[in-house]
């Protein structure tokens, strides 16, 4: 039983197929390992509901799932289930319906987990020590941060607490966790996955996608996920393949761009060189390369800060203690009660993006720096549109540095958001991008190489990280814990 | 010193689809407290809006009707902030580029139209209501995300009067629309007023106030007219009028200021990300166009062209849509080419049915062939005056045509002469004091004795000829 929780997602479905095994067996294996090692990694929260699992197993578990269990961020909205960001302004809130995604998991026969997974308070974070439920532990060195926001998830993916897991990317939530706790984690196309029901951060920046622990498992995952919505408008009505049938091991011919602006200052060493080793593989197998230019990167972390907490600022504004969540009571007025309930409920961060964003929407500083900022992205945009003319990736590091210690940037905002220097970009331009593990450091930690494409190219991106991953082992190492 | 006022209106007016502007619960009005209501429009946390195809179509629809220049590219903005009845603490509406804008209104005003600008046309979401208790606060989020037209006028307005015209035009055209039912009372039709005054041919405006809370045209009027007076005396002992809000006190008949400090209101509005900017269509537009059915101002003209009625006639009947309908069926089946007679009768007796009973003329039970058969016996003097007028009560009562109630209560006319000297010789045998004064010269006696003529023949003796038996009997006697 014990290695059940080891398997990737498609390994098990083909047990699954082979009646060698029942999906009940996976959930007891899986609950087993949650119970062993979450006093250490923290990668959930409310795990009294952990013995809990939601399914539509009426009679026959879907044909894509069979009721493999999948672990989901706290922000994704789950029908009568507490979904609380992690914030204490949402404590004890059950929405009253199923995220788009949650929805098709169940039709895809998902099980899906009632105790969800730790997170930097409303994702704002790359540590997920903004959780109101206190910070997940890395699981290759659990002094350190397994990243963040989708920190729980991709924490529970390394260390096999869960099969497949489903984060949210506002500006590399999904793939700088996944890089630094060794999985695989891809952020969607705008508009590729609905955003019905996941809790609003930025709105024009947030996209649901899969951690797992393998690319077949990703694009298994997010063949199940994706598609359009009526219920979201901003979700594109295109065709969406199967991507499970798109990963062929093959790069041969494939133009992969290498932005210089992205190897510079502040790059750790040991990460430098396992990008360089990977991309010399990469070479290797048949794959073209070409240094390119976005030479609007510069820009991306402040045009980001301020677009994702102006649209935050807003976003953020309904949690007020009229309807839902936490209200502190025995105030004197209407304003004293949101006032006293929004001190009380927010934590630190949520409250400086929120000041930060309504002061960049304020009278008399909107076009110097929100009207400002809409046009840069524009620019950077325009980037990416330029480089995609002639060639079909780019690959760059997914974060600066491995993970780091816990408390080290707590108290620098500035130097916390420079670890989503690499990612953010994708954001404000709409465009997929994938983590895949690509290496370690000395000290053990893993390193995770990002691959970005045109939009609604999520296709290429599985083809090469599938590529390079039957052609390394990094995606074999699993944690000691 | 003589001040001129300088008035503009921010009209809102509830579209009546049969769901909300950006999810699928029911606008219907009166349901029990927050019985109409989803994650959407209660904004609960992951919820998104979409619009609402049939709002869009409604607000274009409007947007023409007014004039407007309908923009091919438009979008959603978030008008930031707090307050309970806002479950989002935003609201969805349109800041810099509104569905439609510059277009305009006539307004007509005793003899001749006068032209009022129209600042834009947009879209937004309505608030849930708050309902007050002793010491709680509840709120109904049932009207929460009920689509809303915002229309607001260029400050072409320059009295109290002209901006009651404004309302009752603008409203009897959304009506000829379809789109609202402008019911005030309702809350389906909203107005707040800016108003400032300045001296009597000046280029330069006054400092304004604005004014919200009037429930009805008439409270919007009296309460123009109120401020006009204020800030004027104001001015003229030497005062300032200060830039607030004010709120009518329809019990007071007065406006008291709401805010006296000057808050500079800042709603931080931002493109709604949720929403994604849209393309409207020229094809769209002209499709739309074609389903405009004749707006008032047209009717008007044609019913004083086409039927020679008044001015006065034609503003009335042309007041709603399905009057005006009514008004030219029966014109048109009316055998007399003097069209006089008929719309007097609708304008007269119909119409103050209908406004006693608070409903339109088409919603009275008459049709117009029963209308028009009625007012046929009265010029053919079948029957009287005064016995049509009850036949038509009992026509809106029962629903019956008119020869069957003239024939079951026996009401035709008496022309007969015999039967007329017999009741007249009674009339003057029963009031010899009536019959002296005439004889002393009190010409009014006579009119009392036709009175107590035709109540002895149960309204049914023609009065002229009962008049003139009456007096030559009394030359006679």
């Amino acid at each position: 039983m014990e290695e059940l929780i080891k398997l990737t997602a498609h390994e098990l479905l083909e047990r699954l197929n082979n009646k060698e095994i029942t999906s009940e067996e996976i959930y007891s294996a899986l609950q087993k390992r949650i119970k062993e090692v979450d006093s250490k990694v923290r990668a959930y929260v409310r795990l009294d509901k952990i013995d809990e699992l939601t399914n539509q197993r009426t009679k026959e578990p879907g044909n894509k799932l069979k009721g493999i269990p999948v672990s989901i961020k706290d922000n994704i909205c789950t029908e009568g289930y507490n979904t609380e960001c992690c914030s204490k302004i949402l404590e004890g809130f059950r929405p009253p319906y199923d995220a788009t995604v949650i929805k098709k998991l169940k039709e895809a026969g998902a099980s899906i987990l009632n105790a969800k997974a730790n997170m930097d308070e409303f994702a704002f974070g790359s540590s997920t020590e903004n959780s109101f439920f206190g910070p997940t532990h890395n699981p290759w060195n659990l002094e350190c941060v397994p990243g963040g926001s989708s920190g729980g998830c991709a924490a529970a993916v390394a260390a096999d607490e869960a099969i497949l897991a489903l984060g949210s990317d506002t500006g590399g939530s999904i793939r700088q966790p996944a890089s630094f706790c060794g999985v695989v984690g891809l952020k969607p196309t705008y508009g590729r996955v609905s955003r019905y029901g996941l809790i609003a951060f930025a709105s024009s920046l947030d996209q649901i996608g899969p951690i797992t622990k393998d690319v077949r498992d990703n694009a298994l995952l997010m063949s199940c996920i994706c598609g359009y919505d009526p219920l979201d408008s901003t979700s594109v009505n295109t065709g969406v393949p199967d991507y499970t049938k798109v990963l062929v091991n093959d790069v041969k011919g494939i133009k992969i761009g290498i932005p210089k602006e992205y190897f510079i200052e502040g790059l750790d060493s040991e990460v430098k060189s396992a990008l360089e080793e990977s991309i010399n593989k990469l070479k290797t197998l048949g794959a073209e390369y070409k240094e390119v230019s976005l030479p609007h990167t510069e820009y991306a972390v402040p045009v980001y800060y301020i677009i994702a907490t102006a649209e935050a600022s807003s976003n953020l504004a309904r949690f007020d203690g009229v309807q839902y969540g936490l209200r502190v009571d025995k105030t004197e007025s209407l304003i004293d009660m949101y006032k006293k309930t929004r001190e009380a409920g927010f934590g630190n961060e949520a409250k400086r993006r929120i000041i930060l964003g309504t002061f960049a929407l304020s009278h008399g500083y909107y076009d110097a720096y929100y009207l400002r900022a809409l046009k840069v992205r524009t620019l950077i945009k325009q980037d990416f549109d330029a480089v995609f003319k002639e060639l079909d990736c780019i690959i760059t590091p997914t974060s600066p540095t491995p993970a780091f210690k816990i408390g080290e940037k707590i108290d620098e905002p500035l130097k916390m958001y420079l670890s989503d220097i690499y990612t953010i970009s994708a954001n404000l331009a709409g465009i997929p991008a994938i983590s895949i593990p690509c290496g370690f450091t000395k000290r053990g930690l893993p390193v995770g190489l990002q691959i970005l494409a045109k939009p609604f190219d999520e296709e290429t991106l599985f083809r090469v990280a599938y590529t390079f991953e039957q052609n390394t082992p990094w995606h074999k190492m699993k944690p000691k814990i | 010193m003589d001040y001129e006022p300088v008035i503009g209106l921010e009209v809102h007016v509830h579209l009546k689809t049969k769901t909300k502007a950006f999810c699928g619960c029911s606008t219907e009005f009166g349901k029990e407290p927050n019985s109409c209501v989803c994650p959407v429009c209660l904004g609960f946390p992951g919820s998104l809006p979409v619009l609402n195809k049939v709002a869009l179509d409604y607000a274009i629809k409007v947007a023409l009707a007014l004039n407007c220049k309908v923009q091919g590219y438009t979008k959603f903005d978030r008008k930031n902030y707090f307050y309970p009845d806002l479950p989002k603490n935003y609201q969805i509406s349109q800041y810099d580029l509104p569905l439609s804008k510059d277009g305009f209104l006539d307004i007509y005003l005793q003899d001749k139209f006068k032209r009022i600008g129209i600042q834009r046309v947009h879209i937004e979401e309505d608030a849930g209501k708050l309902i007050h208790k002793d010491d709680v606060s509840l709120v109904d989020f049932n009207r929460s995300g009920i689509p809303l037209l915002e229309i607001v006028s260029e400050p072409h307005i320059n009295s109290a009067q002209e901006s009651y015209e404004y309302l009752t035009t603008l409203k009897s055209i959304i009506q000829y629309l379809g789109v609202s039912d402008c019911d005030m009372e309702k809350g389906s039709l909203r107005c707040d007023a800016n108003i400032s005054v300045k001296k009597k041919g000046a280029q330069e405006l006054g400092t304004k106030t604005e004014l919200k809370n009037m429930n009805s045209f008439k409270a919007v009027k009296d309460a123009l007219a109120f401020e006009i007076e204020r800030q004027s005396e104001l001015l003229n002992s030497g005062k300032t009028v200060v830039h607030e809000t004010r709120l009518w006190d329809a019990k007071e008949l007065k406006t008291i200021s709401m805010r006296t400090k000057e808050e500079a209101k800042d709603y931080r509005y931002f493109p709604e990300p949720d929403l994604a900017p849209f393309v409207i269509k020229t094809d769209k537009i002209e499709d739309i166009r074609k389903t405009i059915p004749e707006l008032p101002r047209e009717k008007m003209l044609r019913f004083i062209k086409e039927y020679g009625l008044s001015e006065y006639d034609a503003k009335i009947l042309i007041n709603s849509r399905e009057g005006a309908d009514y008004a030219q069926n029966c014109i048109e089946i009316y055998p007399d080419k003097d069209k006089k007679i008929v719309v007097n009768w609708i304008t007269g007796p119909l119409l103050s049915e209908a406004n006693n009973r608070n409903c339109g003329l088409s919603d009275l039970k008459v049709s117009p062939k029963d209308l028009v058969e009625l007012v046929n016996s009265v010029e053919k003097q079948e029957i009287s005056n005064l016995s049509a007028k009850s036949v038509l009560t009992e026509m809106i009562e029962t629903g019956k045509p008119p020869t069957s109630i003239i024939k079951d209560k026996n009401l035709i006319q008496i022309s007969d002469s015999d039967i007329l000297n017999d009741i007249a010789q009674k009339a003057i045998e029963e009031n010899p004091d009536s019959v002296n004064d005439y004889k002393c010269g009190k010409t009014n006696a006579l009119m009392f004795l036709v009175g107590q003529a035709m109540k002895k023949s149960k309204g049914k003796a023609n009065p002229k000829t009962i008049q003139e038996i009456l007096k030559r009997r009394l030359a006679d006697a």
